[in-house]
């Protein structure tokens, strides 16, 4: 046994989901007016309520401002909150549904998948698809090694913390090994934008890419709000869960579509970026404690929020010049990683 | 999209909850369990005892539907396999012995997953007062709060007891739901138990403590190598010679003076 943790704090019921979308709200505005041309949040807003048909606020007043703001930084803050939001969301349903709090896209190796599919698309210049052939690959590769991950990694009905991390460990392997020859094969441009992206970026926010990312997003926020309830059973163990009335099989696969789509959502254009989905929600636990009817909703909000705080820091942190943000994540997420699983082990040993 | 089953009518006494005809398990080429034929009606509370390994466990999970299984199975007058998921969990509740919970979920929480079934169905605006009586019922009303990994191993038993008791189940499947529990909490599990049985609920339990099983169930199933050695009222199973074979342990049988009872000694010391 571990080393008693203390009895989780409550948060008060009801309160946490609205307190996260309102730090989500100021923070965005935040982000979108600072960068090499600053915007003060109450011209951001103005310009926002301009563009909505309000004649509400002052507009910006730096020269170029609107347009920074509105080609450049609204789509960049956009895609931070989807990207954040999938990440956050596909890390609380991959721990419900693997049962195990050390679950996360990118440890085992899913995100990894996804990329290999974009990479391909990138590479060979696809675009069968139009502006959705990037996230459309990165979805069929990651749910191909959702599915693989899940059954390699299972035995008995549930998955121990060691297998599931090495079988990650050799997804990880086999796809980065793929990435290496796609860069191999890749002509000078390609390498470029896979190089960027592999570390992990927003640079490359686009209106587009926007609309791309957000039906997939929301498709598998709405199912993961779905499962919460069943989730929860799927906590007391699978024989229990079934003995409660729930599909087990069609619940599993439901969630590793879920997976699928919110990784792909997350890493069609702005890589890999690990830990996010590890951190917040563990941090949402410890809040808010385990109900997934709470935890996916604000492990959404929170990793928005962190993705959003992080891409700000990432672009503005060194003048002209900007931090890959996966290095960023990876690098406060990394510790947390190696606490969690001493706990862990403690807890198995 | 999700068609509700019809929750069931209430149980009626002394009609069959579970059958069992000539139910046989195997586990590769072992044969665990052969020639079962059994059945519980409504309102009595069956113990099933036996050894280690003669196979009181896979019975239970057969009747479950957890393992594959060759016989005929009926639960509330159907054959096992006609039943959907839900239909199931709406007529029985199943405790198991040992009940592993992935995150740390409040004991408040945990007894009330016990009511998913009833999600959509007027029964739902039961919900509280079935999760409140099924804690008070065993005793864990006072931790409702606290999460269930920081209890202790009785404490959790009777955590997972409370879920299976709010469900509210017309039959209960109970793996040794006194396993871990004190002598106190013995006797309140078997006092619910009881009170249930009265109601109408057909109750089976595997329970090691034959005292126990003397005590409180209506009828004793003994299990023996996987079949059937046999099964009746307590003071006509519970036999010096039949408990000695089974156990293969010089076993003493005496009437209680004052119930009647049969208690239970076994030979100890050289």
């Amino acid at each position: 046994m571990s080393a008693p943790e203390p009895a989780p704090a409550r948060w008060p019921r009801g309160t946490l989901l609205p307190a996260l979308g309102l730090i989500l709200a100021v923070l965005s505005v935040i982000a979108a007016g600072v960068g090499q041309v600053d915007v003060p949040p109450d011209q951001v807003l103005g310009s926002l309520l301009h563009h909505l048909g309000l004649d509400i606020g002052p507009r910006p007043t730096v020269a170029q401002g609107d347009n920074a703001l509105w080609i450049v930084r609204f789509p960049r803050v956009a895609l931070a909150v989807l990207v954040g939001a999938a990440l956050g969301c596909s890390g609380a349903v991959m721990q419900g549904v693997f049962g195990n709090p050390l679950a996360e896209p990118a440890v085992i190796g899913v995100s990894w998948g996804s990329a290999v599919g974009a990479a391909t698309v990138i590479v060979f210049g696809l675009s069968a698809l139009g502006n959705w052939t990037i996230v459309t690959a990165a979805f069929l590769s990651g749910l191909a090694t959702t599915l693989l991950v899940y059954a390699v990694s299972r035995s008995g009905g549930r998955t121990d913390v060691v297998t599931l991390l090495l079988t990650g460990i050799a997804v990880n392997a086999v796809a980065s090994a793929l990435l290496g020859l796609l860069m191999f094969a890749a002509g000078d441009d390609a390498l470029r934008a896979i190089t960027t992206w592999n570390l992990g970026s927003l640079s490359g926010a686009t209106w587009n890419a926007v609309a791309a990312v957000t039906p997939f997003a929301a498709a598998g926020l709405a199912a993961a709000l779905a499962c919460a309830r069943r989730l929860d059973l799927l906590a007391l163990g699978e024989r229990t869960a079934r003995h409660l009335g729930v599909d087990v099989e069609r619940l599993r696969f439901t969630c590793v579509v879920v997976i699928a789509l919110m990784t792909s959502a997350a890493v069609a254009f702005a890589g890999v970026i690990s830990f996010v989905g590890l951190v917040v929600p563990h941090l949402v636990r410890l809040v808010a404690g385990p109900a997934h009817r709470t935890l996916i909703p604000a492990s959404a909000l929170g990793g928005a929020i962190v993705l959003v705080a992080a891409d700000m820091v990432a672009r503005t942190a060194i003048p002209y010049q900007e931090l890959p943000l996966g290095v960023l994540t990876a690098l406060l997420g990394g510790p947390f990683f190696f606490w969690l699983l001493r706990r862990a082990r403690g807890r198995l040993a | 999209m999700i068609r509700r089953p019809a929750p069931p009518r209430p149980p009626v006494p002394g009609t069959p909850a579970i059958e069992v005809r000539d139910l046989g398990v195997t586990r590769g080429a072992r044969t665990v369990l052969a020639g079962i034929d059994l059945t519980v009606a409504y309102g009595e509370v069956l113990a099933l005892v036996g050894p280690n390994g003669a196979g009181k466990s896979t019975l239970l999970s057969a009747v479950s539907g957890d393992v594959p299984s060759t016989g005929l199975i009926t639960v509330d007058g159907a054959p096992l396999t006609s039943w959907t998921r839900t239909g199931l969990a709406m007529r029985r509740a199943i405790l198991l012995q040992h009940q592993t919970l992935a995150f740390p979920f409040t004991v408040a929480q945990v007894v009330a997953m016990g009511r998913a079934p009833w999600t959509g169905t007027p029964l739902a605006d039961d919900d509280e007062a079935a999760t409140a009586e099924a804690m008070r019922q065993t005793d864990v009303a006072a931790f409702a709060d606290r999460p269930y990994p920081h209890l202790s191993g009785g404490e959790q038993a009777r955590v997972s007891l409370a879920r299976v008791l709010a469900q509210r189940t017309a039959v209960l499947l109970l793996d040794e739901p006194t396993a871990a529990l004190d002598l106190h909490h013995q006797e309140l599990v078997f006092g619910t138990v009881r009170r249930r049985a009265a109601a109408g609920a057909a109750v089976v339990a595997v329970v090691h403590d034959l005292g126990l099983a003397a005590a409180h169930a209506d009828r004793v199933a003994v299990l023996h190598d996987g079949r059937l050695a046999a099964c009746g009222p307590p003071s006509d199973v519970l036999t010096s010679s039949l408990l000695t074979r089974v156990y293969d342990h010089d076993i003493e049988v005496l009437p209680h003076p004052r119930t009647g009872h049969p208690l239970i000694h076994p030979h100890r010391g050289s």
